[in-house]
C-alpha cells in the first residue's frame, strides 16, 4: 500500500428522486501505482466491512475503451489530464493531503441512478435512429476490396469511430449537448463509400432524436473536444452541421 | 447422455455446405411467431441478434452493461483473421484452419474449424459493408499484419482497436433492428437462470440491476453469448463484469461444460503493481510483430536491474538473452501465445526478471526504431541521416502502429516505452473451454446454443491470437441463423411460452432464495476478499504450470473458501434497488464453483496440451525438451462435463476426436 492521504467529498444520491449530498470521505495508504477507480475499490472496502453502503459508480472494462465509467472529478470529466477516462487516470496525477471532488456526470438527459452511476440510454436511441448502414447480414456480399477507400478518408472515419460514448462530452457542455457524439457517428459514416447514400437521412434522424432526448443545442464552446479521451475533433460537428444543412435544403 | 456431435456427412470442405443444403428451415410468414432470447451483446451477441431479428424472428438482447455497445468484445486490440489471401502469401482456408487445429494443439473438433476458416472471409466483407473503417493502405486497400502461430499476413486490424471498430459494427446493425422494433433490448439486466421445460430451453430469468426486480422472459430457444470466465482467476485482462453467471447456470440446468480448464495466459500484459490492483491490461500481441522479447543473461545483471542499480538500456546487446529467437527460430518472437507465456514464466523462475517482484521481462522496440528509421529516411531519401535522426523516424512510423498502446502503458506505468524497453508478464487472458456445443452451436440441452466464447468450440487447448474476434462474428452472423432455424422448425405452431408455469416459478424461486441468502447473511467480510483469495489459488496452482498435489490441494482450498463465503460475505444494501454488491456475490458464487471444476478437469487430464501444462508431463530431453507432451492415445477427446449437484463430483463424458484431414504430431515452432 502506499502513504498518500486523500480527502474525498462524493456525491451521494439514493436514487433519482433523492435529492443528493456531498459527502466527505477520507482515504489513507493510496499508492500513485492504483487507478483512480481501484483507490475507490480500496474505500468501498472499507465502507462494507463497517457496514457502510459503498459508493455506486459505474465501470467495466477499466482500460479506457468500453466507455462505462464516467465521473466528474474536481470540476473535469474524467478528471485531470488528457485523452484518458477515468479507469486510466492513476493517483500519481494527485499529491498527499489533496482534497478531490467526485461527481456524477450532470446533464438532463443523464438521470443519476445511485450515487455516481446515471442513465445514458439516450445515446442508444439516438444510435437507434440511425445510426447504421442499413445492410443485412449476407454471406454474399461484394469484396471488401471492391470499392477501394482513399486511405485518408479511412482513417479520418476511423478517428470518428473511436467514440466510446462515455458521455463525457455532455457532461462537460455548459449546454449538455450530445453533438460531438452525435457527429463522430454521422461523419463516419458519411466518410465511407458505404455510408453515403443514407448519409442526409442519417443526419436528420440522428439530430431529431438527438433533440428528443433533452440534450442542449451546441454553441461551438469547444469544451466536449478537450474532455473528449478520444480526442474526438470539432471537425466532425462542422461535417455533422454541413450534411444536416444539406439535408434540410434538399428535403422532400 | 451419449454425446452426440452432429458433424455432417462428406469431404470437410463440402460439410458445411451440405448441411446448409439440408437443414430445415422457417419460413418468413412463421418466424414472426417465434420468439428468441440472447443473452451478451458482444460479437457473437451482437451478430446473433440483429441477424436473426433481419431475418423476421422476434428477438430479446440482454446485458448487463448499461448499453449493448460495452460488451468486453470492446476491448479486443489486434486484429481479426480472414482466409483473405490479399497478400498473395500462400493463405488459404486450408492454411487457416490448419494453423488453428496446430496452434490448438489438436484438442479442437476438424469440422467446426473448417467452417470457421470457410466464413472467415464473409466476415470481412461484411464488417467493411457495415462501414467498419479498418486500416488501408495508400491504394485504398485493406491492409494485414501477422500473429502468432502463423507464417502469413492474415489479420485484418483497426489501429489497436480492432475489437471496438468490429462491436460497434454488430451494435450499429443491432441497433438498427432496436430502432424497427425487431429486437428488444434489455440493458442493465442480468440472466440468473435459464428455465427448462419439457427438456427444453424455453427462457431465463433475468434480474433488472436498477430496480431489482425479477423479470421472467420465455422463449423458443435461448442463445448464450456471454463470454468467457477468466475473471474466476480474480486479475485476468477481462472486464470486470465478465463472468460465468449464465453459462454456469446453464451447466446445473443440464448443459455439459467442456475442457474447463483449457485457459489462455496471454504473454505481453502490463505486470502486477501491487495489492489493490484491480485488473491487468493486455498490450496487444500485434506488438511481438515489431518488439524483441528478452532477459538479460548474467544473473547478476538481472539482480542489478531489480534492485535499480541498473536499467535495461545499460546491458550490452551480447548480454541479452532473446529467449523466444533462441528458443524457437522458425517462429522467434511470434510463437503461440501458450507457448510465448511459458518461456516467460520459465526464465523468471530461474531468477532473469526485471522488476521488483521479478516477474517482468523486456518487450524491446529499439531495433524496430532503428530499422524503420531507416527506411524512412531511405523513403525520404535523407542522406547519411544520424543517429538522432533514424530514431525520430522510426518512433514515429512505430507511433502510427501502435501509438494508442504505447500512451495506454505509459498511463498504467508512469515510464515512456519509446525511451524504455516495455516491462511485461503473462495474464489470464481468454477461456478456451466453454458450454460443450455440437456442431450446430447446440449444448446438451435442447433449445440451449451458446456462441463465442462462452462455447468451448474452435480453438482446442489454445487459441492463436486474432482468432477470438473471427469466432464470435462467425458464430452471430454465419452460423447461427442457419442452425437455430432447423431446431426451430418443430416450433412454429408452438405458440408464445407461458411465463406463469411452474417451471418458471420455481426457477424463480431459487433466484430469489439466492438473492435472499446473501442480503440476510450476517457476514464481516466484502465479496472482493473471497474472490482475491479464490484467485490467487487459481492462479497458483491452476494457472500456467499445473501439477496432481498442487490440483488436489487447489480443490480443497477452493471448498474451504466457497464455505467461508457462504457463512461469512457481507452482502450491504437491499435486493429490490441498485446494488452492486449483490451483483458481485452471485457471480463469485458461481465462480466458486467452477473454479473446482477447472481443476477436477486438469487434475484428470494426464498430458500437457495447449494452454494446459502439467508439469509432470513434459518432454524430459532430445530437441524438443521442456516442451508440452501430449498424450493422444488417451486424451485426444473433448472432456464434457455433467453437473451432478457438487462441482467436485461431475460426470464425466468424453467426445473422441478424430483427425481425417490434419495429421497428429508434435506442435513444433523450432
Amino acid at each position: 500500500m502506499g502513504n498518500m492521504k486523500l480527502t474525498l467529498k462524493v456525491w451521494r444520491q439514493n436514487g433519482p428522486n433523492d435529492k443528493g449530498r456531498i459527502v466527505d470521505y477520507p482515504v489513507n495508504d493510496v499508492s500513485e501505482d492504483m487507478s483512480f477507480l481501484e483507490m475507490l475499490d480500496v474505500l468501498n472496502d472499507d465502507l462494507v466491512r463497517k457496514g457502510e453502503d459503498p459508493i455506486a459508480f459505474d465501470h467495466d472494462c477499466r482500460e479506457g475503451i468500453c466507455g462505462m465509467c464516467s465521473l466528474f472529478i474536481n470540476g473535469e470529466a474524467h478528471g485531470p489530464g488528457r485523452g484518458i477516462t477515468t479507469c486510466q487516470l492513476h493517483m500519481r496525477k494527485f499529491k498527499d493531503g489533496d482534497t478531490i471532488y467526485v461527481e456524477p456526470w450532470r446533464s438532463t438527459a443523464f438521470p443519476v441512478i445511485k450515487d455516481l452511476a446515471t442513465n445514458r440510454s439516450a445515446f442508444d436511441r439516438i444510435q437507434a435512429a440511425g445510426g447504421f448502414v442499413s445492410v443485412n447480414t449476407s454471406g454474399n456480399l461484394v469484396d471488401g476490396n471492391a470499392v477501394p477507400i482513399p486511405k485518408d478518408d479511412a482513417d479520418k472515419a476511423f478517428d470518428a469511430a473511436t467514440c466510446i460514448g462515455c458521455g463525457a462530452c455532455v457532461a462537460t457542455c455548459p449546454n449538455g449537448s450530445a453533438m460531438l457524439f452525435t457527429a463522430a457517428k454521422v461523419s463516419q459514416l458519411s466518410l465511407l463509400p458505404q455510408g453515403k447514400p443514407e448519409a442526409k437521412r442519417r443526419a436528420l434522424a440522428m439530430v431529431e432524436q438527438m433533440d428528443k432526448e433533452g440534450f442542449g443545442n451546441c454553441s461551438n464552446t469547444g469544451a466536449c473536444e478537450v474532455e473528449c479521451p478520444k480526442g474526438i475533433s470539432l471537425e466532425h460537428i462542422a461535417r455533422l452541421n454541413r450534411e444536416y444543412l444539406a439535408a434540410v435544403v434538399t428535403q422532400e | 447422455m451419449a454425446l452426440d456431435s452432429k458433424i455432417p456427412p462428406g469431404p470437410i470442405d463440402k460439410k458445411w455446405t451440405y448441411h446448409k443444403g439440408h437443414m430445415r428451415i422457417v419460413a418468413p410468414a412463421n418466424k414472426r411467431r417465434i420468439d428468441v432470447i440472447v443473452v451478451g451483446t458482444g460479437l457473437a451477441g451482437g451478430a446473433a441478434a440483429a441477424s436473426l431479428a433481419e431475418m423476421g424472428y422476434n428477438v430479446k438482447a440482454f446485458c448487463f452493461q448499461d448499453s449493448a455497445r460495452r460488451a468486453h468484445s470492446i476491448a479486443a486490440q489486434g486484429g481479426i483473421n480472414a482466409a483473405k489471401n490479399y497478400q498473395n502469401d500462400g493463405d488459404s482456408t486450408y492454411r487457416l484452419f490448419y494453423d488453428t487445429v496446430k496452434g490448438g494443439d489438436y484438442r479442437a473438433r476438424e469440422a467446426n474449424v473448417y467452417r470457421l476458416a470457410e466464413v472467415s472471409a464473409n466476415i470481412i466483407d461484411q464488417c467493411v459493408a457495415q462501414g467498419v473503417p479498418f486500416a488501408r493502405d495508400y491504394g485504398g486497400l485493406l491492409d494485414n499484419r501477422s500473429f502468432g502461430g502463423v507464417q502469413v499476413s492474415r489479420t485484418f486490424y483497426a489501429r489497436g482497436q480492432t475489437g471496438q471498430q468490429l462491436l460497434l459494427g454488430a451494435y450499429s446493425a443491432l441497433m438498427r433492428q432496436v430502432g424497427k422494433g425487431a429486437v428488444q433490448m434489455f440493458d442493465r439486466h442480468e440472466m440468473l437462470d435459464v428455465v427448462v421445460v419439457d427438456g427444453k430451453a424455453r427462457g431465463i430469468i433475468a434480474r433488472n440491476l436498477i430496480t431489482g426486480e425479477i423479470e421472467r422472459h420465455g422463449a423458443h430457444a435461448v442463445l448464450l453469448c456471454t463470454g468467457g470466465y477468466g475473471n474466476v482467476f480474480f486479475l485476468s485482462t477481462n472486464a470486470m463484469g465478465s463472468n460465468v453467471t449464465a453459462a454456469w447456470k446453464a451447466h446445473k440446468r443440464g448443459a455439459y461444460f467442456g475442457n474447463p480448464c483449457y485457459t489462455q495466459i496471454h504473454p505481453t500484459c502490463i505486470p502486477v503493481s501491487g495489492t489493490h490492483q484491480s485488473k491487468l491490461t493486455l498490450m496487444s500481441e500485434s506488438l511481438r510483430n515489431d518488439g524483441r522479447i528478452w532477459v538479460p543473461a548474467k544473473l547478476e545483471d538481472a539482480q542489478a536491474i531489480r534492485e535499480g542499480r541498473k536499467k535495461g538500456s545499460d546491458i550490452p546487446e551480447a548480454d541479452r538473452d532473446y529467449y523466444l529467437e533462441r528458443r524457437y527460430p522458425a517462429f522467434g518472437n511470434l510463437v503461440p501465445r501458450d507457448v510465448a507465456s511459458r518461456a516467460a514464466k520459465e526464465r523468471c523462475d530461474a531468477g532473469f526478471g526485471v522488476n521488483k517482484t521479478g516477474e517482468a521481462v523486456y518487450l524491446d522496440f529499439g531495433a524496430a526504431i532503428e530499422r524503420y528509421g531507416k527506411l524512412q529516411a531511405n523513403v525520404l531519401k535523407i542522406e547519411n541521416p544520424g543517429k538522432e535522426k533514424i530514431t525520430e523516424l522510426g518512433r514515429a512510423v512505430v507511433s502510427e502502429k501502435y501509438g494508442n498502446l504505447f500512451d495506454m502503458y505509459e498511463n498504467i506505468v508512469g515510464e515512456n516505452p519509446y525511451d524504455h524497453a516495455m516491462k511485461i508478464y503473462p495474464a489470464v487472458h481468454y477461456t478456451m473451454g466453454g458450454l460443450w456445443v455440437d456442431y450446430n452451436l447446440q449444448t446438451t440441452v435442447p433449445g440451449l446454443f451458446a456462441l463465442g466464447e462462452a462455447n468451448f468450440s474452435d480453438h482446442g487447448a489454445n487459441r492463436l491470437g486474432a482468432s477470438a474476434l473471427m469466432q464470435g462474428l462467425a458464430d452471430g452472423y454465419f452460423v447461427i441463423p442457419y442452425t437455430v432455424g432447423d431446431y426451430l422448425a418443430d416450433d412454429i405452431r408452438t405458440g408464445p411460452i407461458d411465463t406463469k408455469r411452474p417451471e418458471f416459478d420455481a426457477a424463480e424461486k431459487e433466484v430469489v432464495d439466492r438473492i435472499n441468502h446473501f442480503i440476510n447473511n450476517k457476514g464481516t467480510k466484502p465479496v472482493d476478499e473471497f474472490h482475491r483469495r479464490l484467485g490467487k489459488v487459481m492462479w497458483d496452482k491452476c494457472g500456467m504450470a499445473r501439477n496432481a498435489q498442487g490440483l488436489q490441494e487447489a480443490i480443497a482450498e477452493i471448498r474451504q473458501i466457497r464455505e467461508e463465503f457462504y457463512r461469512d460475505v457481507r452482502v450491504t444494501g437491499k435486493a429490490n434497488e441498485f446494488n452492486q454488491e449483490l451483483e458481485k456475490a452471485g457471480r463469485v458464487a458461481d465462480f466458486l464453483e467452477l473454479g473446482e471444476l477447472m481443476c477436477v478437469d486438469a487434475l484428470n487430464r494426464n498430458e500437457s496440451c495447449g494452454g494446459h501444462f502439467r508439469e509432470e508431463y513434459a518432454e524430459m530431453e532430445g530437441p524438443q525438451q521442456g516442451e508440452a507432451k501430449r498424450d493422444d492415445a488417451n486424451y485426444a477427446y473433448v472432456a464434457a462435463w455433467e453437473w451432478t449437484g457438487d462441482a467436485g463430483k461431475a460426470n464425466l463424458h468424453k467426445e473422441p476426436l478424430t483427425f481425417e484431414e490434419v495429421k497428429l504430431t508434435q506442435r513444433s515452432y523450432k
